[in-house]
Parts: C-alpha cells; structure tokens; sequence
C-alpha cells in the first residue's frame, strides 16, 4: 500500500497506534475500491476482502517506482485487466484513487525532527507534498505552522528551533506549489509540549510542526 | 550528591501552614516558598541578636529574623541560633565580647526598633568580636508597611561592611509562574523580594510569557507575550503598569536584553528569514542588525560595557556561545567543550561568562573564566535553564526541575550555597534577577 510505505516510518510511537490503525483501515479501503475499479477483484476472488498484507505490498512497491501520475497502471501489464474498461473510466478511476489516497494523507498534520535540527525527514515529504497540491488547488485556504521543540536547553534557543522547523516547512510547501501568502508560522519553542513528561518518548513527540488549516 | 541540610524545615513548615490559611488569597497564591537547602563549610560565623523593640509591631514581620535569614541565604554565613545566645545585648555597651568569642562567632550584630505612628525606626550595630571594633552603626527608618525593605536593607549593610561588596538583598526578582486553572495554562509575570516574599503578579496571560529582562534602573521590564496569539516583545512600566509593544515582526520575536546605558535593546527576530540578534534603538525604534549567518543567532546580551555582544548561535553544528564586537567584525567562538553551550550571561566586570551547558545528557550552569578559558559545571541538578546574576556577581539563579516541577534555585556564583523557591503551586521559571535599585 502506498500510504502505508509512505507513512507508517513517521508514526513510531505507541501512542500514535490508533492514528496509525485508522490510517492503514483507510488507505486499505481506498486500495479496495480501486482494485475493484481495475477488475483486479475477478483475479482476487478467492481472497476477496482479505487481500494479503503482501500483495498490497507488492502492488504499492510497483506504483511507487512510476510518477505520481500513473499510480497503480502496473495492473494493466500484470494482466489482471478488464477488457469493458474504458480509457476515460480508468482515468476517473484513477484520478478518484489519486484523491482518496491525498486525502488520507492529508489526514497527517504533524510533522516530526530529530534532536536539534530542522531537516525535514524523508518520509514526511511526500505527505507535505500532498498538503501543498491542496493548497495549491485550493487558493482560498490558509494554513499555520506551528513549530515546537522538547524541553531541553534553553527557552529562546527552542523558539528559534521551533522558528528554524515551521519554516522548513513553509519553504517545502512554497516548492512545491503552495504560495507564501497562504502560510503563517509561529514558534512556540518548548512551551505547548504534545506529550508531558521527560523521557524519549515525550521528546519525540513533542519536536514537531503542526498544520492547522484554517 | 552532597549532603543538604534543611536548616529552616520549621520555617518551611510555618510556610505551607501560612499558604494553607491564606490559600483564598491571590497574593498567597502567587507567593513563592522559600527552602535553604545547603550551606557553605566555609560561611561565616555571626550573630544576629533578636532586636529590642518598643512599640506594636507589625506581625510576621520579625526584622533580625529576616536579617538571619538573608546572610543565611547567601551561603556566605553561618548565623548562630538565638536560643544558643549566652545574652542578648541590644546596643554595643551590652556586648561582651568574651561570650561570643566562646561561643565562636566572629561578628555581631545588635538593634532596636521603635515604632512611630506610621513610622519604625531601627538603630543597629555591628561588631568584629576578634578586633573587638564596631565596624557598622546606623539609623534607619521605614514605614510600617516597609519593614522588610527595611531589614533587607540592613542585610545589605551588614553583609557590605563584612565582604566588601554590596549586598542584593534588596533587589528583586523577576520570574514568570505557570499553572493550570480549570485545564487551562495560567501564565503570571511576577516581581517578588529575593527571598520570595511580597510576590506581585504585573502580567496575567493564557498565552507563555516569556524572558523578561530589567532595565538598568530597576524600573522597567521587557519580556516576550503571546497575549496576542504570536510572540512580540512588551516594555512593561512597573510603578505604572504602562506598557509598550515594542516588537511584533513577522517570525521570531524573542529574547529581550537591556543593553547596560539603557538606550537600546537586544532582540532576535527572524524576519529576514531566520533568527538573527538585531539592536533596536529605544528612542528611535531603528533596528540595527548584528548578526548574519544562515544559523540560528539568538539569545544576545551584552558585554558589561555595553559595546559587543555574546550570544548563542548553532553555525558550528550545534549551540555555541559567540562574541563579536560590532556589526561589521568577525564572531569569535568562546566556548568548544561539549556540544550544547547556550544563553550567555556576563557579569559585570568582565571576567566570567554563565550559561547552560550539557554534560552526561543532563544540562546544567557552567561559567567560563575569560581570561583563562577555564570552564567550571556548577550545578549537580540536570535540567538547568535560565542563569542570571545578582547584580554584585556574588549569587545567581537558575531554574531547574524537582519532582516533575520547575523550581528556581539559588546558588552562589562559585556554585556553593543554595537556596530554592519552589511556587506553591504549579512552575516557576523565567528568573531575571534585578539590578541594584536606588
């Protein structure tokens, strides 16, 4: 599944589970309905709903390797394909699964970082890509990034950190399609941590970018 | 760990039952407690005498009480009990000298108060029991409701005529108290005595409050508030309550610091794009840019001549503290041991840097000799935060965390002696000690 290989090394914390849960339940339903959609079902019968972990798997891998714009055309050549299919009918098909999968991912609005820095980690960026293409689309919506940073140090460095994060991400989201008078950033530093406490586990989640759509 | 000695658990105790009775109260409330958790092998001995008094005075308000406890805070020394008094002398032809030679103090400090009115009046002496010399006399007065101003004030002398260097006990803190009233965060800009005492919230917000930092003549605080839903920088007259917004740039608006004339302030502001330190001139509100570097510069402040500045910046890889003397000239590299060094404080003659330092994982306060460049941990606590120096450069407060709260702790600036002021209740943190106020 692409969301899930997209998504799932950024929710490690066990607190996230149900996130993560809804997420996969999601992504998987949209993957149903496209196979459906592709005729992939006929070839699939005798598992029907019960897809394996490991052909969706196998489906996303593919899809991943191609542009964004033909995801999923690898059922064609597996030929798993429907004749009655018309070409406009396979690009609605298309186009909706494009729609459903953003949209799940859009469903991600925090953003973490490692100890000190701002880099924007590998698999958040297709996730921020998504955020962006909305924005994009939708010319009239606003979004703040909020920036954070966990307990330790010092207060006005962490508000710099925090500072030094959202904008990271604003220039990401400007990159990639998103303009500069649809975003707003703001650096709580240490001061609204996610989580209580004084452990790893905390600080992990507390070193984030939230999006608050507006 | 070292050994702390409770030396005032009563007091401590006196304390909670106080806050218990007056708990209804806002001042109550906002009041910090006050635990001396550990005093220097080497503190002073002396004797401060339980002053004769004629006339009612104001109740709680015991002035050799709060004398003792001032020279006991400072670490510096070691006040004998009175209930170990041989007698109890209340002017200088009473002292026999013999008495606290045996009982091994080496200074003594006697008095009487009187009240007037509205008006009490306070003659004091004090004595060196080896040279067997009065060192201090004086009169001083206050009005009933100043009794602590005045004993404070005599903690000031005191502790000068003995160590040469002005006291602080008369100064104030500045320090912001975090709570949660009915699930939602309180955040209070308070001012308080430096043991604590008369605590008065100037600044009441849901939104943090943040870094406050004094003008040079006391009467004055800029800090940073998110009253208005972002970080700007607030100038807040105390003696009026008059405030201004002094900075509300797009980004960062943080880290005030008064420069030491007074005309102009430190402050880091990102809307160049990232953190940079910036000078603002106070009258003029023009903004001068001091720093320029794609990584992050922030927590400036100043030189004790007010030329250059320190400030903390992560071009290196991590957080270090710099130095640069003007806009134009290179930024000089101060500290190179371990990998986190950050928000600078010099003291006032030059000679140390305080900062936050990470050691083991744990953060903590270290200073740095800058002639020398020798570098000293002085504190064993392990989330340390937000050092500043009491105005003689002989104690400095830190904030830091103690069963999952934040606390301020004293300390003295070699990291001897301490003090702690917990809130009653909630976090306490932000500390901005006071310039000498006149």
């Amino acid at each position: 599944m692409v969301a899930d290989i997209a998504l799932s090394p950024f929710i490690t914390n066990p607190e996230n589970l149900e996130e993560e849960m809804m997420m996969k339940t999601m992504s998987r339903k949209g993957l149903f309905a496209l196979a459906m959609s592709l005729g992939l079902i006929a070839g699939c019968s005798s598992t029907g709903e019960t897809m394996e972990e490991g052909q969706a798997g196998a489906a996303g891998a593919e899809s991943g390797e191609q542009s964004g714009s033909t995801v999923y055309g690898g059922g064609a050549e597996d030929g798993i394909s429907s004749s009655a299919m018309s070409e406009s009918g396979r690009q609605q098909a298309e186009a909706a699964a494009r729609q459903a999968e953003q949209q799940a991912m859009r469903e991600i609005t925090t953003f973490y970082f490692d100890f000190d820095t701002s880099e924007i980690k590998p698999e958040a960026r297709e996730v921020l890509i998504a955020h962006a293409m909305f924005l994009k689309a939708n010319p009239g919506r606003n979004v703040r990034l909020e920036g954070h940073a966990d307990e330790r140090g010092t207060k006005e460095y962490n508000l710099a950190l925090g500072d030094r994060r959202a904008s990271a991400v604003e220039r990401f989201l400007i990159v990639n399609g998103a303009s500069r008078g649809q975003i707003e950033t703001i650096s709580y530093g240490e001061e609204k941590p996610a989580v209580m406490g004084s452990n790893e586990s905390a600080w992990a989640q507390n070193r984030r970018v939230e999006l608050v759509f507006e | 760990m070292g050994q702390h000695r409770q030396i005032s658990i009563i007091r401590f105790a006196q304390a909670i039952l106080l806050l218990a009775v007056m708990l209804a109260t806002q001042v109550a409330r906002a009041e910090l407690l006050i635990r001396i958790t550990e005093g220097a092998d080497s503190a002073v001995p002396v004797a401060v005498v339980p002053f004769a008094t004629s006339g009612t005075m104001p109740p709680g308000n015991n002035i050799s009480r709060i004398v003792r406890d001032d020279l006991t805070m400072s670490g510096e020394f070691r006040p004998l009990q009175p209930d170990k008094m041989l007698s109890l002398p209340a002017t200088g032809a009473d002292v026999h000298f013999r008495d606290w030679r045996m009982l091994g103090q080496r200074f003594v400090l006697v008095g009487q108060a009187e009240r007037q009115g509205d008006r009490i009046t306070a003659q004091y002496e004090l004595f060196d029991v080896n040279q067997e010399r009065r060192i201090l006399g004086e009169t001083a007065s206050a009005s009933v409701n100043s009794v602590r101003s005045l004993a404070h004030h005599i903690s000031d002398k005191v502790y000068e005529a003995i160590t040469g260097v002005p006291g602080a006990f008369s100064t104030r803190l500045a320090y912001v108290t975090l709570q949660q009233v009915g699930g939602e965060p309180q955040y209070r800009l308070q001012v308080s005595d430096v043991d604590g005492k008369r605590a008065r919230i100037r600044l009441e917000s849901r939104e943090p409050i943040l870094s406050p930092s004094w003008s040079p003549d006391g009467k004055k605080l800029a800090y940073v508030s998110f009253e208005t839903g972002k970080p700007a920088i607030f100038i807040h007259e105390l003696a009026s309550g008059e405030r201004t917004l002094l900075a509300e740039f797009r980004g960062l608006n943080s880290a005030p610091a008064w420069s030491p004339d007074g005309r102009s302030m430190l402050l880091t502001l990102s809307r160049d794009g990232n953190a940079e330190v910036y000078r603002m001139d106070l009258a003029t509100r023009e903004l001068t840019r001091l720093t320029n570097h794609w990584a992050i510069d922030t927590e400036g402040t100043w030189d004790p001549d007010g030329e250059g500045i320190y400030f903390t910046s992560d071009r290196s890889g991590g957080p270090q503290i710099y130095h640069k003397q003007g806009p134009r000239s290179e930024a000089e590299r101060i500290t190179f041991d371990g990998r986190y060094n950050a928000r600078p404080r010099a003291d006032s003659e030059g000679k140390y840097i305080y900062y936050v330092h990470q050691r083991d994982g744990g953060f903590h306060i270290a200073r740095q000799n800058l002639d020398t460049g020798e570098q000293s941990t002085l504190t064993r606590t392990g989330a340390d935060e937000s050092p500043s120096l009491s105005p003689n450069g002989r104690m400095l407060i830190y904030a830091t965390r103690e069963n999952g709260r934040s606390v301020l702790t004293v300390i003295s600036a070699d990291g001897g002696a301490a003090y702690s002021l917990p809130a009653a209740e909630g976090d306490v943190r932000d500390p901005a000690w006071s310039p000498i106020l006149r």
